[in-house]
């Protein structure tokens, strides 16, 4: 039963760490840079996510729906004009150059919320928007909030596979991974391709924000780092650029990170998936379900 | 960049300068507080000169050397804290024998700190970019987690109790030393393969240089001297955790040398400088700071990518 208990808590850590890494990806895909705001995204999400539940009735589903979408629709838009202030500018200088950027971006929201005037580096409870209930069954223990996380999580990666396989603009999002400029002689505005993604990615961040301020019922603003860097992982353990590789490398990271943390390695919780990425890095760059890209000159 | 110039070089006139200085410094300086100013320029300067050559003048993109700063800190102290007492006695020893165990601690730090930035670069740095920015971090972040867990080594408390050792003269030469041995190192010949490997990877490996010899070769250097910096900032505050040696810690030398210009030695020495000057001018608004640093880190990046200090047009 323990088993399946853990079974249980990894498959709703795995599935916020998919969401965050799913932006990861799609950014890269699309841009090949790692957008290094994503997880203060993540946390912004969170934070409307508990502005808004304090003025909702709580313990609602209509409640908790209408925090969640807030929550996405915000850090859409928080998304698209990062997109627009910091990474425009320089989409033809050096890649470091826009890493450095990304580094500052995220910097400057951590620090901007940790100041007394805007948030605070105290965390803050998070309102219990969704009706809480606990089931018990032969000493399994499964929560609302638990079952909330995994459904809206797939929900939205089914609509996102939609978007992306099914819709003029996920195609169009394709073809710019796949060749920039020979997505341009075809006719599509790279500008607006690279706007959706992040409005699209930042929503999904939005969403695993919210989820996991519910499943933890706190936010401060630094929540984003450690979730960020593992769902980044993810990513890469997936294979970067590859959406179902994105999903699987949550799953795989939360798996791994919950069983850990159970064992008597657990103050090495945050070491592991670090480790993990060099081993990844090392013997499959290319990630689970990632595609092999030769260097070209 | 530049051409190869004759007679004395300007590493070569720094050295002299600053080992002039530091010991007019060593002699002069009385006032407390300026003492604690002038060390942290040092250790800052170290720091700023080592983490150029990797990010500067070999263009790799390491977000961990606060990483290998912690590795130098600790073992130094190591050293001091369990040998000192056996070695010098009671009563502290004489001064001599206290700066030579000093010397071995610092030397010892370093070369551990060499070794772990050997061992960091040599999977890391066949990647490239972004890639390798993570994993430095996440190579910082094992190095914490792991000093968090040793017990011998104060855990998450830390080492307190560290014997003062550090003066403002040795951290100037020191500093000295470092400007030195980077300086000579880029304007050598073997040097110039530093350079090469950051202007193109790809038509360096063509010419038959071994690129990923000299990434390892610029890491092993930067780690050994932040491991220095760390060893000389462990016996100057006296009390080190791991967790001060954190993803902030790295950011703050990473933004000295974007600040100073990558890849441009004095630029770097005066960023440094600055950012060490600036909170104690600005302690008022002390709460703002980093977010002044990243307001900075983004301004520099869309406005002045060659960095503040950078005022020699460039070729590319």
């Amino acid at each position: 039963m323990e088993f399946f208990q853990q079974l249980l808590n990894a498959l709703s850590l795995g599935a916020i760490y998919a969401l965050i890494a799913l932006g990861f990806t799609m950014v890269y895909g699309v841009l090949r840079f790692i957008n290094f705001a994503h997880s203060d995204v993540f946390m912004i999400g969170a934070v409307v996510g508990s502005l808004l539940g304090n003025h909702l009735p709580l313990g609602t589903w209509w409640g908790g729906l209408v925090c969640l979408l807030g929550a996405m629709a915000v850090c859409a838009l928080l998304g698209v004009i990062i997109e627009r202030v910091a990474y425009r500018p320089l989409r033809n200088s050096p890649r470091l150059n826009v890493l450095i950027t990304a580094i500052g971006v995220s910097l400057l929201i951590e620090y901007l919320f940790q100041n007394e005037h805007v948030f605070g580096a105290a965390p803050r409870s998070f309102p219990a928007v969704f009706p809480s209930i606990v089931w018990q069954w032969q000493g399994l223990t499964l929560s609302s909030s638990q079952l909330i996380v995994i459904g809206v999580a797939l929900v939205l990666v089914v609509a996102l596979e939609l978007i992306v396989y099914r819709t003029r603009i996920g195609t169009a999002m394709r073809a710019v991974s796949l060749n920039p400029r020979a997505a341009q002689l075809v006719g599509i505005n790279p500008n607006v391709v690279v706007t959706f993604t992040f409005a699209l990615g930042s929503a999904l961040a939005g969403a695993g924000g919210v989820l996991y301020a519910l499943n933890y019922q706190s936010v401060e603003p630094l929540m984003g780092v450690m979730p960020g860097l593992k769902a980044f992982v993810a990513a890469v353990l997936g294979g970067i650029g590859s959406i179902p590789g994105a999903a699987l490398g949550g799953l795989l990271i939360g798996g791994i990170e919950t069983f850990i943390g159970g064992s008597q390695f657990s103050t090495y919780k945050d070491a592991i998936a670090f480790a993990l990425l060099i081993l990844i890095l090392l013997f499959r760059p290319t990630g689970l379900l990632g595609r092999r890209i030769p260097e070209k000159v | 960049m530049t051409s190869p110039r004759s007679g004395p070089s300007w590493p070569h006139l720094f050295l002299g300068g600053a080992l002039i200085a530091s010991f007019l410094l060593a002699r002069l300086v009385t006032d407390p507080y300026a003492n604690d100013v002038l060390t942290t320029i040092g250790i800052n300067v170290i720091l700023a000169v080592s983490l150029n050559l990797v990010n500067g003048h070999t263009g790799q993109f390491s977000l961990g050397h606060a990483g290998f700063m912690s590795v130098g800190a600790y073992l130094s102290a190591a050293i001091t804290l369990l040998l000192g007492p056996s070695l010098l006695g009671e009563d502290g020893g004489a001064p001599w024998a206290q700066n030579a165990l000093f010397f071995g601690g610092l030397l010892v730090g370093a070369l551990s700190a060499a070794l772990v930035g050997l061992l960091v670069g040599i999977p890391s740095l066949r990647l490239r970019g972004d890639y390798l920015a993570i994993v430095t971090l996440g190579f910082g972040e094992i190095i914490r987690v792991v000093f968090q867990n040793i017990e011998p080594l104060g855990g998450a408390l830390g080492l307190n109790g560290i014997p003062n050792y550090t003066t403002v003269g040795w951290t100037f030469a020191f500093a000295a030393l470092a400007v030195f041995v980077v300086g000579c190192l880029i304007n050598s010949t073997y040097g110039r393969g530093f350079i090469a490997t950051h202007d193109d990877e790809i038509a360096a490996e063509a010419m038959g240089l071994n690129t990923t010899r000299y990434k390892v070769v610029a890491f092993v250097v930067g780690a050994f001297f932040a491991g220095l910096a760390g060893g000389l900032y462990g016996h100057f505050k006296m009390s080190i955790t791991a967790a001060g040696f954190d993803f902030t810690k790295s950011i703050e030398i990473v933004v000295m040398v974007i600040l100073g210009g990558m890849g441009n030695t004095l630029g770097v020495i005066l960023a440094a400088i600055l950012l060490t000057l600036l909170p104690e001018v600005l302690r008022p608004i002390a709460e703002f700071r980093m977010i002044l640093y990243a307001v900075l880190l983004i301004v520099l990046m869309l406005l002045r990518p060659q960095g503040l200090f950078n005022f020699r047009r460039r070729s590319r």
